[in-house]
């Protein structure tokens, strides 16, 4: 269950692509132990805010901090430490096709920095107890990326996320294009690393039984800017008229959306 | 034509122009860093210098001969008509070390390397895997730019002497096959000409295209967008930005070459 002490916070985070505002002073948080899911439209700059958090994609304006150090005002060295705790779980899984799938989920022990990098057998070791986690025979570690399917690749860039036993897990549309019963398979491991782990996991979806799924709390972003945040056993009833429609998957209602760019 | 939007035009194209110089300098500058300073990746430097140089020596090694051989009978045309055709030796081998061997065996791994470069460094930018690389804390300038810069500009003058064997060896052919010359005089002839400042210099010249050529492959792939059609453009502008930064670099080498 989740502690009051803030793993992550976001303040009023600004972020623009030229003319385009795509982020407009969001605020979010992120309790220990806590899942929160962030729904959303496309274009709402769900993927920009993860991305934002990452620093793979520098904020206009605002603060972000994780355990309490502001990312902006700290150290290079300190800032990548604190980032370091945070395992990412990509859209398309993102494995690198030029080694096999054992080298991709102990990539970082491999490749990473001193203080993260073990013998390339003890990597192996590790490498097959992660994709064993998440339900690889070992046997798979020896295959290419290409060889595997949709739902083994998401599998292995859960695998992957989780092989540095990370504090934090974010997960950027980790069901989009997958059946229904493996889009459950993978909400399910989610569910179960996150909890075995400890750890606190930012989701973003458009998924909404993924979404009831992974999160304890449900964030809802429109136009750039937090709309409603609840427990995720509310997002029924919020109450909010954007939120209704966007749960309903209604045309007709506040949000505009244009078929027309 | 309305002036302010000429005006608004020509603003964009300098801006563009700017932004374009600021994102190379910034790129050069970490590349050279990630070439000087650890963590190096040594197996992905050999792996790049196979792929980039050994697998070239085909491809490089037609073009020497072929480009050897029709140098051969355009000098001998040439040099005919003022009774020079003795001189064809000398004067084949030092275009082919100085100028023809590094700039055609540079034009070639540019259209095979830079491109392939460009093309695998875009689709693993468009697939997120750089980014993914960066969340695992390894920095993509060290684990795939600096291995692949420093392999090209190591493997091409290796390229180049290579080319240069070759091409000298297809005017061989062709002046004691089809011109009548005698084998062991061509050779003396060489021998006697070429100097190794001529052979030192093209090797340079390799070794800076090797540079140019990687840089901008790796240039152009790491900041492709755009899905497929972002990746075309990228393999494209590597190439034409290497095949560029050849021309352009050699005479600006040939002149400083010659004078010292």
């Amino acid at each position: 269950m989740a502690n009051e002490a803030l793993k992550i916070s976001v303040r009023d985070l600004h972020k623009r692509f030229g003319s385009n505002e795509v982020l407009k002073g969001v605020d979010l948080g992120l309790a220990n132990g806590e899942s929160v899911v962030v729904i959303g439209a496309s274009g709402t700059g769900k993927s920009v805010l993860l991305r934002c958090i990452l620093g793979l994609v520098a904020a206009d304006k605002g603060e972000i901090s994780i355990d309490g150090v502001d990312m902006k005002s700290t150290g290079r060295a300190k800032r990548e430490k604190l980032r370091r705790q945070i395992g990412v779980l990509f859209q398309g899984a993102a494995l690198f096709d030029s080694v096999p799938v054992w080298e991709n989920v102990a990539f970082a022990l491999l490749n990473g920095t001193k203080s993260q990098r073990t013998s390339r057998k003890d990597a192996r070791e590790r490498a097959e107890e992660c994709l064993a986690l998440v339900g690889l025979s070992p046997r798979v570690g020896a295959l290419l990326p290409a060889d595997l399917s949709g739902g083994m690749q998401k599998r292995v860039g859960l695998a992957r996320a989780i092989a540095a036993d990370p504090a934090v897990l974010f997960f950027d549309e980790p069901t989009t294009g997958l059946d229904p019963i493996t889009a459950d398979v993978i909400n399910t491991l989610i569910v179960e690393r996150v909890k075995a782990m400890g750890a606190s996991a930012i989701s973003i979806t458009h998924d909404l039984a993924s979404a009831k799924k992974i999160a304890d709390r449900i964030v809802m972003l429109h136009e750039g800017r937090v709309i409603w945040s609840g427990p995720a056993t509310e997002l029924d009833q919020s109450g909010n008229p954007m939120v209704d429609q966007f749960v309903n998957g209604r045309a007709d209602g506040p949000i505009k959306m244009s078929l027309r760019a | 034509m309305n002036p302010v939007l000429f005006f608004q035009i020509i603003g964009a194209l300098t801006l563009d122009a700017f932004r374009g110089i600021g994102m190379l300098s910034v790129f050069i500058t970490n590349t050279v860093g990630a070439v000087l300073l650890p963590p190096y990746y040594g197996g992905n430097v050999m792996a790049m210098m196979l792929r980039i140089g050994f697998n070239s020596l085909p491809v490089v090694g037609l073009t020497a001969i072929f480009t050897g051989a029709a140098l051969a009978l355009n000098i001998y045309d040439g040099s005919a008509r003022f009774n020079a055709e003795t001189f064809l030796p000398q004067i084949l081998s030092v275009s082919i070390v100085r100028e023809l061997g590094p700039g055609f065996a540079a034009l070639m791994v540019a259209g095979r390397a830079s491109s392939a470069m460009a093309a695998e460094l875009g689709a693993m930018r468009v697939s997120d895997q750089i980014d993914a690389m960066r969340t695992l804390s390894v920095n993509p300038y060290h684990y795939l730019i600096a291995p692949r810069v420093l392999a090209t500009t190591l493997a091409l003058p290796v390229l180049v002497f290579i080319a240069d064997v070759i091409g000298i060896y297809g005017g061989y052919l062709t002046a004691t096959l089809a011109l009548n010359f005698e084998g062991a005089t061509y050779i003396a002839n060489i021998e006697n000409f070429l100097t190794a400042r001529d052979v030192i210099s093209g090797l340079i010249k390799a070794a800076v295209f090797g540079f140019l050529i990687s840089l901008m492959g790796c240039f152009f792939g790491y900041h492709s967008a755009g899905g497929a059609r972002g990746v075309g453009a990228a393999t494209r502008a590597a190439v034409v930005g290497s095949a560029v930064a050849i021309f352009a670099s050699n005479y600006v080498m040939t002149s400083f070459l010659i004078s010292v």
